[in-house]
């Protein structure tokens, strides 16, 4: 049988994103170890909603750790004590019995709380928006094959294109950079082939759009890398960086906006 | 009898031959229509994305927080082309074949011809965007072999094919975004469709943080709004899945086919309590390596249970490779439905492992042994880690345990050759509709379907329909329809929050999944199914007299949103049991006890049952109407399937 805990738990409480919001302390009793964190939250949930209170928002959907929705600050890290997952892989097997467990939304000026945990990351889509693409429409495309991509090259440009979007790394951040998540993107097409004709161009929109958002600034303690659930390296930011300055310096008259 | 509109003539020219007699919608004229995609899968942000590049007004929709979180994109092993890439014999040809075989022959054999010529069309489209796919060192592409098929025709992205195909169709997405041809609706969520003059004209949605109920008009409707496996509370879908938007329009007149028909995965992490939210799947890429197995005898399985002896204890002429023994020619690479069936039977005749008995091993020693342990986790490194992360348990060195899961619902939203559903101008795309994968679907093609219809059919077919139409003019948001369904819908909202009894919605949700799962899951009966019958019917009164449902409509409020969800799961798991009943033969993952072979093999009646089911909703509390569409096949010869 797998062992059961009790917990205390300090839940940010926020009715909307115009409210102001507090910690609210919560018990959670007879938790088995062997259930995931949000599964945990699930039954305290499902205890409030017997009792008639409105039980705690929180974004979650998949529940294995690929589609990048939930979040949550736990004891102060995002996505919790455990490297290389998100929440919804944390187990309560990471916990003990008697423990005190904080929760909080993500905290970001570009990421505006809309209810207890739940954050608006729109910003994020907009920054994709802004270039996040290749140019090709769909149709008339030549036979994958003709298109010859080292193995090196097509590994390098995959580990950058796992990023899931959680927003993790501005979480991380003390100056709420996003940057480890724009320079992902930035890196995987500049790496390939078939983003060689608009890196610059692309370099140059998304970061104008990150700016845009009231993102912070990069200053290298390398947070992000480390809470990263997806592992995506800082060397991503070093290759944006590259990319941005080399348009800012040497393209300028390249970029036709 | 439901015309499919399959075209005439020989089965290899259909679809160049429909796509020339389609009438074009003149460039200039694009701008004038505006097109409603609902989801963002696979197939809605494929479809909006080129959609808007041909010019179309496009509105998107999604209940989760950005088109980049659909389920699509938790896909893990790969997608299939026919690409014969690897000089194995692969073919378009044998692709269709492969498929229709697959499914049982329950599919439209018009329908997987195209699917599979245009599955190489898709490869270049997603190379072209960027798509990572893995690489061999020479820098073509590499493939992998999976379930039914004897070639190897599978691309993909280590064990994140559908993360990675959809961040393609998402950068699509965006850049029509940008570009100010689509305009995406996040955390929204359709509750109802609006028809004027029997065609489908707009669509009512929930702005889910603010409540708003709006009216958005358009000269058609796309449904891309995935499966129904959420139905059994327990699966492998995300926790948002769900089928209020097919639900609602199925209300509204669109059939829905073959319902019954639910596909069992054979390779999930097996159940481990009542607080269980979700299952998750461990690709089928794994069966290229792994190897099925439990102990020979119940006694050295209970042993195995209690702890008292390993895996690595039990010798190897103590173990039965079930699915190799059995299959010889297929051995651990028959496809979902046979694996399942084989690993319940094990299981039920108490040779199951891990603490529960109801598991059976997935075994990687001998790849390991012969690949290396770093080759084997550059291929599943992810997978291991995700087993790992759940189970505690490292399967470098101990075997993976493993169960079927519900994970994929073939039965859909009633569609013709052209995707469109009964209801003019309504389409249904991707997991959404019924068309491709009959009573069974191949491993690797669920992607293959969502993109072909996104990227390379609706484009044609939604034009032809747009063209005829003839009426450039902006839908009247004044019609009465609008208004009139708006207030259904605020009507039914009201109904739910008003409900203030003693069960939570999962509670019913749970008992629902239970029944589903008991009753209609892997092995049914007539008596069974019955009896299920009964249960939902008293489920479904005690939804709307016990449950309870709390605040108010203006809020993020995930108690309402379930309970929406839930009331409509409720009214479609009372469908899968009729059409279940109905129909008395075992094909592809529908297995009727009474109808198996010597072997216990599924057992099909070709001479009653070679017909689409599509079931018409004639009002509440009244017993749906049957519609069969007669199955044709010309081109296969109908047979019992081996995979010996």
């Amino acid at each position: 049988m797998s062992a059961h805990m009790n917990l205390t738990l300090k839940v940010w409480r926020q009715k909307n994103d115009k409210s102001k919001g507090q910690f609210v302390t919560i018990q959670a009793n007879d938790i088995a170890d062997d259930m995931s964190f949000l599964e945990m939250l699930d039954i305290v949930n499902d205890d409030l909603t017997r009792k008639g209170e409105d039980p705690i928002y929180f974004d979650h959907d998949c529940r294995e750790g690929i589609c990048g929705m939930c979040s949550l600050v736990i004891n102060g890290r995002p996505h919790g004590p455990k490297y290389g997952i998100t929440t919804c892989q944390l187990h309560m097997r990471s916990f003990h019995d008697g423990q005190t467990i904080v929760i909080e939304p993500w905290r970001a000026a570009a990421f505006p709380v809309l209810k207890d945990l739940a954050v608006d990351r729109t910003s994020f889509d907009r920054i994709q928006q802004a270039g996040g693409y290749v140019n090709v429409n769909t149709g008339g495309a030549q036979d994958a094959n003709n298109i010859l991509i080292p193995k090196r090259i097509a590994d390098e440009a995959f580990e950058s294109a796992t990023c899931i979007g959680c927003g993790a790394c501005v979480a991380a951040c003390k100056n709420a950079s996003a940057m480890l998540f724009v320079s992902a993107k930035i890196s995987q097409f500049a790496l390939l082939p078939q983003g060689q004709t608009e890196r610059y161009e692309r370099a140059q929109a998304m970061v104008d759009q990150m700016d845009a958002e009231g993102f912070g600034n990069c200053t290298n303690t390398g947070a992000c890398e480390a809470e990263c659930p997806k592992g995506i390296k800082l060397t991503n930011i070093a290759r944006m960086n590259r990319e941005y300055l080399t348009a800012k310096f040497f393209r300028e008259e390249d970029i036709h906006n | 009898m439901l015309d499919s509109k399959v075209p005439a003539g020989p089965l290899a020219e259909k679809w160049s031959k429909h796509k020339f007699e389609m009438k074009l919608v003149n460039p200039a004229n694009k701008r004038k229509f505006t097109i409603i995609v609902v989801g963002t899968g696979l197939a809605g942000a494929s479809a909006a994305a080129s959609l808007a590049e041909l010019g179309y007004n496009v509105k998107t929709f999604c209940y989760q927080d950005s088109p980049r979180r659909a389920h699509s994109i938790a896909a893990q092993g790969g997608i299939n082309a026919a690409k014969d890439y690897q000089n194995d014999g692969d073919s378009v040809f044998r692709l269709f074949y492969d498929t229709i075989k697959g499914g049982d022959y329950r599919a439209r054999e018009a329908n997987v011809y195209r699917l599979a010529e245009v599955s190489t069309n898709i490869i270049d489209q997603c190379v072209a965007q960027g798509v990572p796919f893995a690489r061999e060192y020479g820098g073509l592409l590499d493939n992998r072999s999976f379930g039914g098929a004897q070639v190897s025709r599978t691309f993909y992205a280590r064990g994140q094919t559908g993360q990675q195909l959809l961040l393609g169709a998402y950068s699509a997405l965006n850049r029509q975004i940008q570009k100010g041809k689509v305009q995406s609706y996040t955390r929204h969520e359709m509750l109802d469709l609006v028809k004027v003059d029997g065609q489908a004209r707009g669509i009512i949605t929930r702005d889910m943080v603010t409540g708003k109920i709006e009216a958005h008009e358009g000269h058609a409707v796309l449904l891309c709004t995935g499966g129904y496996g959420n139905v059994f509370f327990l699966s492998t879908n995300a926790m948002g899945c769900n089928i209020t938007a097919a639900w609602r329009a199925h209300k509204r007149g669109a059939f829905f086919a073959n319902p019954c028909y639910t596909q069992i995965h054979p390779t999930c992490i097996p159940v481990t309590g009542d607080h269980q939210s979700k299952l998750t799947l461990m690709s089928e890429s794994l069966r290229n390596d792994g190897r099925v197995w439990v102990p020979k005898t119940t006694e050295l399985a209970a042993k195995l249970r209690k702890g008292e002896l390993k895996a690595a204890d039990i010798k190897e002429d103590d173990r039965d490779y079930f699915l190799e023994r059995k299959y010889p020619s297929f051995g651990n690479l028959v496809p979902r439905d046979v694996a399942s069936r084989n690993a319940k039977e094990a299981v039920d005749d108490g040779r199951g492992v891990g603490k529960s008995g109801v598991a059976v091993f997935l075994d990687f020693a001998d790849a390991i042994q012969r690949l290396g342990e770093d080759t084997v986790r550059a291929k599943y490194g992810n997978l291991f880690d995700m087993y790992y992360q759940i189970t505690d348990e490292n399967p470098y060195k101990q075997p993976m345990r493993i169960y079927p899961a519900v994970h994929y619902t073939m039965g859909g939203v009633w569609v013709d050759y052209n995707l469109m559903t009964t209801v003019p101008g309504l389409y249904a795309l991707g997991e959404c509709n019924f068309s491709d994968h009959g009573a069974n679907r191949l491993g690797a093609s669920a992607l293959m379907q969502g993109l072909s219809d996104g990227y390379f059919v609706i484009p044609y077919t939604v034009g032809d329909y747009l063209a005829k139409l003839g009426n450039f003019n902006p839908v009247d948001k004044n019609h009465p329809a609008f208004e009139q369904t708006r207030q259904e819908v605020e009507q039914k909202i009201n109904a739910l929050l008003a409900l203030k009894g003693e069960k939570t919605v999962d509670d019913i949700h749970k008992e629902l999944g239970h029944i589903m799962w008991e009753y209609c899951g892997m092995a049914r009966t007539a008596e069974g199914l019955t009896k299920a019958k009964g249960l939902i019917q008293e489920l479904k009164k005690e939804f709307w007299s016990n449950v309870k449902v709390l605040g108010e409509n203006e809020e993020l409020n995930m108690s309402l949103e379930k309970a929406g969800r839930v009331a409509d799961f409720i009214e479609l798991g009372e469908l899968m049991v009729d059409d279940a009943l109905n129909r008395r033969e075992s094909c592809g993952g529908h297995f009727r006890l009474e109808s198996q072979t010597e072997e216990g093999e599924a057992l099909r009646i070709d001479e009653e049952f070679t017909y689409v089911s599509a079931w018409e909703y004639t009002g509440d509390d009244q017993p749906e109407v049957l519609h069969k569409e007669e199955l044709v096949f010309e081109n296969v010869k109908l047979t019992q399937r081996s995979y010996k």
